[in-house]
């Protein structure tokens, strides 16, 4: 068994106390050690998906416990596509907080950072439920921190909001892990997958209930309206790069739900299948709406931002609400594209703060580097509007194709078109006010002149935007592995096979082999009882 | 039995929801705590109510109870444990720097914006 796939979470929760421990006072240190991990876990997740690209399923048991009783790691297309995206983001991130010396506003940035990374691959490649909560408390906890760094009162008010909200969906959680146990004896995913189908059509109360308490704990994660009211706050008031790694933390709700509803409650599951249509689509409709007039309304860059990416995971939920394979194969595409850009924005918003004095939509006087800056926003706004030549257009496209010919064509495309055109207004007004007019402002005598932002910043900042480049030029190869990667997730039979029919320590190969394992479990000998029996 | 864990479970939760839709830090904590509660003893009805019974195999006893909620619970009794510290630090911090505990946007934040934006255009 490779060891491979446990280390996207085993690394960064390693160094992690390093860095706390060893290298407490030594910002040098912290940051050398934090970028050679972030390498790392950049190369990690690079091989894990190429041994995933060709339809392998790597199974990783803890301890060597079979799977519905042991703790399973499961690296399929989708899941190592994700933590590949979330190293390289958290790479060029970790050079803006470098850059811009953010990580030196407050204490144990990196360490936060790491133990943030460390819950975000766990959620990624886990195959069991319960798991999935450990490993999102593990991000949340470590964002709690993340949130509050470099401290002040607004930045605080705001992370008693979202640690609020993230409380309340833990609970949530929890009451829906508890239902699905009591209705089907098991949280490992692909052993609910067949128990879900063992459930009669006359008791279907429970199991239903559970499968809604799930979508709405997710879509909280997600940010759907009406379970976005966290987000814009929270999100703005971050430090830049920390508010740029949290446009991952979205997607982890996403993912959530595309894992969960093609394994557990796939699509033509009687017992839910009306669920994901009735609930689903309307919301992410709704919620592509507010953010993109929240695009337009919002008074101030940080705010504008955070209201794209609610905007965005809308766009990303109605492919998902579609649930054909071609409708989640978009959604990933979008995904990626979602993902790239927000955090560009956000780094961009921090950029543009660095010489004014607030981010309020209103001109001020030029700051030193704005050309650059306006220049990279130009190319974030046009990719998060979703304008050709970039990807946000190639993914819109892909959108809308695949939900031609469902029968919510007309309400998907006129809801789609019509706000494209509302975020063009608000972040073409934003770049305008801010960029252009700050032109018409005398700067006032006395007024100090700012040092443009360090190189490393930029650096940090196209290489996000060249990803999202080469996301649009290898558009047709990126589409054709989204494609397969959702048609794995639509044939979920070789994934349940190699979780549930891979031998584990105690598991009987053989029926003379029995008695052994029995003893091995109970102690001692003869009697009873079968150990490898549900519960 | 079964009527109790039930009611329990719907008193906490009630008591919970209500004291977490106040407005200020300290309701709120209160009801949070609640909630973990509720979820706790929930957890705990999810695996069957079974009393007197062994969680673990031994030699002539039939029933059992299920081990597996017992240590979901007890991993959920620790994360929120450590999440309300957390809640309570953060608030206390939010506190003692604006002098006001409540968890809503103070809304004042919207009035005097909206003027200079409107001499600019």
């Amino acid at each position: 068994m490779s060891h491979w796939i446990i280390l996207p979470i085993v690394l960064p929760a390693f160094l992690a106390p390093f860095i706390v421990l060893a290298a407490r006072y030594h910002i040098g240190i912290q940051r050398a050690v934090s970028v050679a991990g972030g390498l790392a876990l950049v190369a990690i997740a690079a091989g894990l998906a190429w041994q995933a690209s060709d339809g392998t399923i790597t199974l990783y048991q803890l301890s060597d416990w079979a799977a519905p009783f042991g703790i399973v790691l499961v690296g399929d297309r989708l899941s190592t596509l994700m933590v590949l995206l979330t190293a390289v983001l958290s790479l060029f991130v970790l050079l803006y907080a470098i850059g811009s010396g953010w990580d030196e506003r407050g204490r144990h940035f990196h360490a936060l950072y790491q133990f943030q990374l460390m819950g975000i691959m766990g959620a990624f490649l886990t195959g069991d439920l319960f798991n999935l909560f450990v490993f999102f408390e593990v991000l949340l906890i470590a964002s709690y921190g993340l949130m509050i760094h470099a401290g002040g009162n607004v930045r605080l008010r705001a992370g008693v909001q979202y640690v609020l909200f993230n409380l309340l969906g833990s609970t949530l959680f929890l009451f829906a892990l508890g239902s699905i146990y009591a209705e089907t004896g098991t949280l490992n995913m692909a052993d609910l997958a067949g128990r879900a189908q063992m459930i009669g059509a006359d008791a279907t109360a429970g199991i239903r209930i559970a499968a809604v308490l799930l979508l709405l704990v997710f879509a909280i994660k997600a940010a759907v309206v009406p379970l976005h009211f966290w987000l814009p706050s929270s999100y703005a008031e971050a430090p830049g790069p920390v508010a740029a790694l949290f446009a991952i933390m979205t997607k982890v709700g996403a993912y959530a739900i595309i894992r969960v509803f093609t394994i557990v409650f796939p699509p033509d599951l009687s017992v839910t299948a009306d669920l994901h249509g009735a609930l689903l689509l309307p919301a992410a409709l709704v919620s592509l709406t507010i953010g993109m007039v929240g695009v337009l309304a919002a008074r101030k860059l940080d705010r504008l931002v955070a209201f794209s990416v609610i905007g965005s995971m809308g766009m990303v939920m109605v492919a998902i609400s579609l649930f054909t394979q071609v409708a989640i194969a978009a959604a990933l595409y979008y995904i990626v594209h979602s993902t790239l850009a927000a955090g560009a924005l956000f780094l961009i918003a921090d950029l543009v703060r660095a010489g004014r004095a607030d981010l309020e939509l209103r001109a001020q006087p030029p700051v030193a580097g704005a050309a650059l800056t306006a220049a990279a926003f130009f190319v974030a706004a046009i990719a998060m509007v979703g304008l050709p030549p970039l990807s946000g257009f190639v993914g819109k496209l892909l959108i809308l194709d695949a939900a031609y010919g469902t029968e919510h064509v007309i309400w998907i495309w006129a809801v789609v078109l019509s706000v494209s055109l509302v975020s063009l207004v608000g972040f073409s007004r934003a770049g305008s006010v801010i960029f252009w007019k700050a032109e018409s402002i005398e700067r006032p005598e006395e007024a100090e002149v700012t040092p443009r932002p360090a190189g490393l910043s930029y650096v940090a900042v196209g290489g996000l935007l060249g990803l999202l480049a080469l996301h649009t030029v290898f558009a047709g190869k990126i589409y054709d592995y989204m494609d397969r990667t959702s048609a794995q997730l639509f044939a979920p039979a070789p994934y349940i096979a190699k979780v549930i029919g891979t031998p584990g320590k105690m598991t009987r190969p053989k029926p003379e082999k029995a008695e052994g394992a029995d003893k091995a479990l109970t102690g001692d000998g003869e009697t009873d009882a079968q150990p490898t029996e549900e519960h | 039995m079964e009527f109790l864990v039930a009611s329990a479970v719907g008193v906490l939760t009630a008591t919970g929801l209500y004291l977490v839709l106040r407005l200020r830090t300290f309701p709120v904590i209160m009801g949070m705590s609640l909630l973990t509660y509720a979820v706790n003893v929930f957890l705990f009805a999810s695996g069957r109510l079974t009393i007197g019974a062994p969680p673990i195999l031994q030699n002539g006893v039939e029933t059992y109870t299920d081990p597996l909620p017992q240590a979901l619970v007890l991993t959920a009794i620790v994360i929120s444990f450590g999440m309300t510290a957390v809640i309570v630090m953060i608030a206390l911090g939010a506190y003692l720097g604006s002098d006001d505990d409540h968890v809503d946007d103070p809304a004042e934040d919207d009035t005097p914006q909206a003027q200079p934006q409107e001499d600019q255009a």
